[in-house]
């Protein structure tokens, strides 16, 4: 077909979704602002924004979760109103959320009926159900097995399973929030191999991502929200990540981190044979061997839940384990008296936690309570049984002043910042007690770009004073950028060592599915 | 942001709450064919109107005060402290042991040593679910509330065969020296000229319930203890990570609850009847839970619930006194008081918030 063919037909037919001035407030927030978008049908359509720009708002709108204030939804023409979920579904609409919604003890089979069965006996809706999952798996090339039980099966396999219950249910627009968000890359590859198959086939798809790749590689148009508004809808072969960044921040931003290469100095971490149990008598960590120097930034690449977590928190001091971990020549108690994290704090290694909202802040604290914490046994911060709330209150001015925290209010609830504020409380907090060593995990997860900057620069710049970083991430790009050393964890084990100089997405990628070196 | 604003979550939340529980209160006592106003006009002069009343009501307050403190400190700390009664139950044993055993000079001397005993068997009976909480998993709501049965058993079988004077038939200790008794509101306002009902049991011990409030508030919020319970009360992952042991401050807030539960019976036991009696707690412990909820486990919130619950329960017997509604009616109307303070915070707060967001979205506009 030509391109002018292409362009009469989408002139002619109704778009599959459109929004007209949808608009949702929670309290004094406005999430989403008179926004407007059509997608037309068999196209993939990308939204990107940062965190907290209103996407998820958007989509809950859609999918019957949220009402909106004002505002119409057509789908295929028609005005539809989806005041719940149940709607949404009987609309065509299929959502595959960021944590899937799967019985992990059930089979394939189970989950795909779950909720959709016909009539009170199983077994015809079993066998009904089997059926079409064998023409689905024909027409999408969705191939899985009914019968595995879902906990044995891989993500990237379980993701297809959501993908599945949306088409069972006759979805005609399936909407992806962070879909590779849990995937190695050659799993994301194979999830938009996926969504071009669907979209031949005439199946309308909107992604939610906050990667500007996946934006330009797998969508037809783009839309970008910031700050509730929807800014601009463009086609994505007529633009640019750059175009898309500025877009999404408001302002031109690097993409790229500025550093000078790394002049590594003495061995200051030294692992050796580290393992970690976890309470299901899991073992996690199976026998690591790392080192990280003074003046170097080492990243751990690999899928979430391959023991990085662990990894951190027994270094942080809160998990137990066995080995051998040497810091600047000094053991470590891995287990016991001196296994804690105030130990590991006054031995001078400061950890910035992957999850700051669980580990590394209390949310409802005031951002100068959550200034001290973890340090508030500190002499600095302590006279006696006293905290000395003065000086804490007054150093954490300084810090949100150097650290550029907005609002600039150390009485404000460590809750009402934005993410990307929160972790630079965070990131002041371990960075200016100036440890030998410094966990990070995930510095950048759920952080606007502008702020993503910003974050990395410190990274960069404690590692220029010639200090040891570890640093954690499931974002394979974050970890080229950043490291200068890149170890690759799959199953507990290192599956090898790169130099981030002389490596690439793809090399590392194969490591992280566990293809040995 | 919030969405209702500070002043209406302290002050209005628990207002409406307490009207809405008069309300019906007042239903129900129509329905049994009384006059709620009288009722209403009765409890207030009987709890209120006098110095006698006063003297009643400050008393219970001061019950309340002690355990609604109990129950707050281990709230921050996220452990749900139902075994005031129990840890009161054993504060009293210590209380008695301390004012039998040993001849004190002064009342002073004794109050001191009460005190202390009194907080430590309270921390002692506190410390045995905290205990089983804290390495073992055991929920503290239960085995504190277990506890509180052991505790009634244990009391009960000192007092018949261990502490009971010989040829009494009553299970109770002798009573107390002359030389520990406490001076009471009468004896303490006496000395700057002001007219306090004599026979009415308020004591030096709501003074000391008041310290206990001050001290409180200073261990929560000024002392890197108090910071690290409520750290962990807030969130045991974040405890863990900033090196807060989950057991060392599962211990401590349990202690301390446990100790402010006992020091209780410096007031009832030592205080006003002078010797321990079987049933001398008489709930307290169980009100206590209702004072922190609705004092949102501050200590002046804790002051003004305990002074409530207290007029609540003098009131209350006031009633019982005078007019047909049965006592249990009594237990019915502090039933209601605590079931909308305490349990149904959130039906208040729903439409508040609502409220709240309309006037600022027409301000807004």
């Amino acid at each position: 077909m030509s391109a002018d063919g292409i362009a009469g037909r989408q002139e002619t037919a109704a778009p599959a979704i459109e929004l007209k001035g949808i608009s949702k407030a929670f309290g004094p927030v406005q999430a989403n602002k008179d926004i407007s978008i059509r997608v037309m049908p068999g196209t993939i359509h990308g939204i990107i924004g940062e965190n907290g720009a209103g996407k998820s708002t958007l989509m809950s709108i859609l999918y019957g979760f949220y009402k909106a204030d004002k505002g119409e939804i057509f789908i295929s023409g028609r005005k539809t109103d989806i005041p719940d979920s149940q709607a949404a579904i009987s609309a065509g609409i299929g959502m595959v959320f960021q944590h899937f919604k799967l019985v992990e003890n059930f089979t394939v089979l189970e989950n795909i009926i779950l909720g959709a069965e016909d009539g009170g006996l199983l077994r015809p809706s079993l066998a009904k159900a089997r059926r079409s999952l064998v023409e689905l798996a024909e027409e999408y090339g969705l191939n899985v097995n009914p019968d595995a039980l879902i906990e044995e099966i891989g993500v990237g396999m379980q993701q297809r399973v959501e993908i599945l219950k949306a088409l069972y249910r006759r979805a005609d627009i399936l909407i992806l929030d962070e879909p590779t968000g849990v995937l190695t890359p050659a799993e994301a590859d194979q999830l938009f191999r996926i969504l071009g198959r669907l979209r031949e086939e005439g199946k309308t798809i909107i992604l939610i991502t906050h990667k500007l790749r996946e934006i330009m590689e797998a969508t037809d148009t783009v839309s970008v929200m910031r700050r509730g508004e929807m800014t601009a809808t463009v086609k994505t072969s007529e633009t640019s990540p750059a175009e898309l960044a500025e877009l999404m921040v408001g302002r031109k931003v690097l993409l790229r981190v500025d550093k000078k290469p790394a002049t590594p100095g003495d061995v200051v971490l030294d692992i050796k044979g580290l393992r970690v149990v976890d309470d299901q008598k899991v073992e996690r960590l199976k026998g690591i061997d790392l080192q990280v120097r003074a003046g170097e930034i080492l990243g751990i690449a690999g899928v979430a839940g391959n023991g990085q977590s662990e990894l951190l928190e027994v270094l942080g001091g809160y998990a137990d384990g066995t080995g051998e971990v040497m810091l600047n020549g000094h053991p470590l108690a891995l287990s016991g008296t001196g296994a804690d994290g105030r130990s590991r704090r006054t031995q001078g290694i400061g950890h910035v936690p992957e999850d700051r909202q669980r580990e590394g802040l209390i949310m409802d604290f005031a951002a100068w309570e959550n200034t001290a914490f973890g340090y508030h046994r500190s002499d600095a911060y302590k006279s006696g049984l006293l905290l000395n709330n003065a000086a804490i209150r007054s150093d954490t001015e300084g810090k949100m002043a150097r650290f550029d925290v907005r609002p600039p209010d150390p009485s404000l609830a460590a809750k009402s910042f934005s993410g990307g504020n929160q972790q630079k409380i965070v990131l002041a907090r371990e960075i200016e007690r100036n440890p030998d060593l410094l966990l990070v995990g995930q510095p950048t997860r759920g952080v606007d770009i502008g702020a993503i900057e910003f974050i990395h620069q410190q990274i960069v710049a404690l590692r220029d004073q010639g200090k040891a970083i570890l640093l954690v991430s499931v974002e394979l790009e974050e970890i080229l950028a950043l490291a200068d050393r890149v170890a690759v964890m799959f199953d507990g084990h290192i599956m090898g060592e790169r130099l981030s100089s002389e490596t690439d997405e793809k090399e590392l990628g194969l490591l992280m599915a566990g293809v040995g070196s | 942001m919030d969405v209702v604003p500070k002043w209406a979550e302290v002050i209005l939340v628990p207002l409406i709450s307490l009207i809405l529980a008069a309300l019906l209160s007042a239903l129900v006592i129509l329905a049994i064919g009384e006059d709620p106003i009288a009722a209403v006009n009765l409890m207030i002069t009987g709890a209120l109107g006098s110095t006698y009343g006063w003297g009643y009501t400050l008393y219970y307050a001061t019950n309340f005060l002690f355990t609604g403190l109990a129950v707050s400190v281990a709230f921050h700390a996220g452990l749900f402290n139902i075994g005031g009664e129990g840890q009161a139950m054993l504060g009293g044993l210590g209380v008695a042991l301390a004012c039998l055993l040993i001849p004190w000079p002064h009342w002073t001397i004794a109050l001191l040593a009460a005190t202390v005993m009194a907080g430590l068997f309270g921390a002692a009976w506190a410390a045995i679910p905290a205990f089983l909480q804290a390495k073992r998993g055991s929920h503290i709501v239960i085995t504190t509330i277990m506890f509180n049965f052991i505790a009634a058993a244990v009391l009960n079988y000192v007092l018949v065969n261990l502490m009971r004077p010989a040829g009494s038939m009553d299970p109770a200790t002798a009573r107390f020296p002359e030389a520990v008794h406490l001076p009471t509101l009468h004896d303490i306002l006496g000395l700057v000229g002001i007219e306090f009902s004599r026979a009415a049991p308020a004591n030096v011990t709501f003074l000391i319930a008041i310290l206990a409030c001050v001290l409180v508030w200073l261990l929560m919020w000024r002392t890197w203890l108090g910071y690290e319970i409520r750290s962990y009360g807030k969130s045991e992952p974040a405890a863990r990570y900033a090196g807060i042991s989950p057991v060392a401050i599962t211990m401590i807030a349990m202690l301390i609850s446990g100790a402010l539960a006992g020091m209780m019976a410096i007031n009832n036991v030592m205080g006003e009847a002078e010797r321990l009696v079987l049933n001398a707690v008489e709930g307290a412990g169980f009100i206590g839970i209702a004072v922190a909820l609705m004092g949102r486990s501050h200590p002046f919130g804790v002051f003004l619930a305990a002074i409530l619950f207290g007029f609540l329960y003098q009131g209350g017997a006031e009633l019982a006194l005078w007019t047909s509604i049965p006592r249990e009616l009594i237990v019915v109307i502090q039933a209601l008081v605590i079931l909308f303070t305490g349990a149904l915070d959130n039906m208040v707060r729903m439409p508040l918030e609502r409220i709240f967001l309309m006037l600022r979205r027409r301000r807004d506009a």
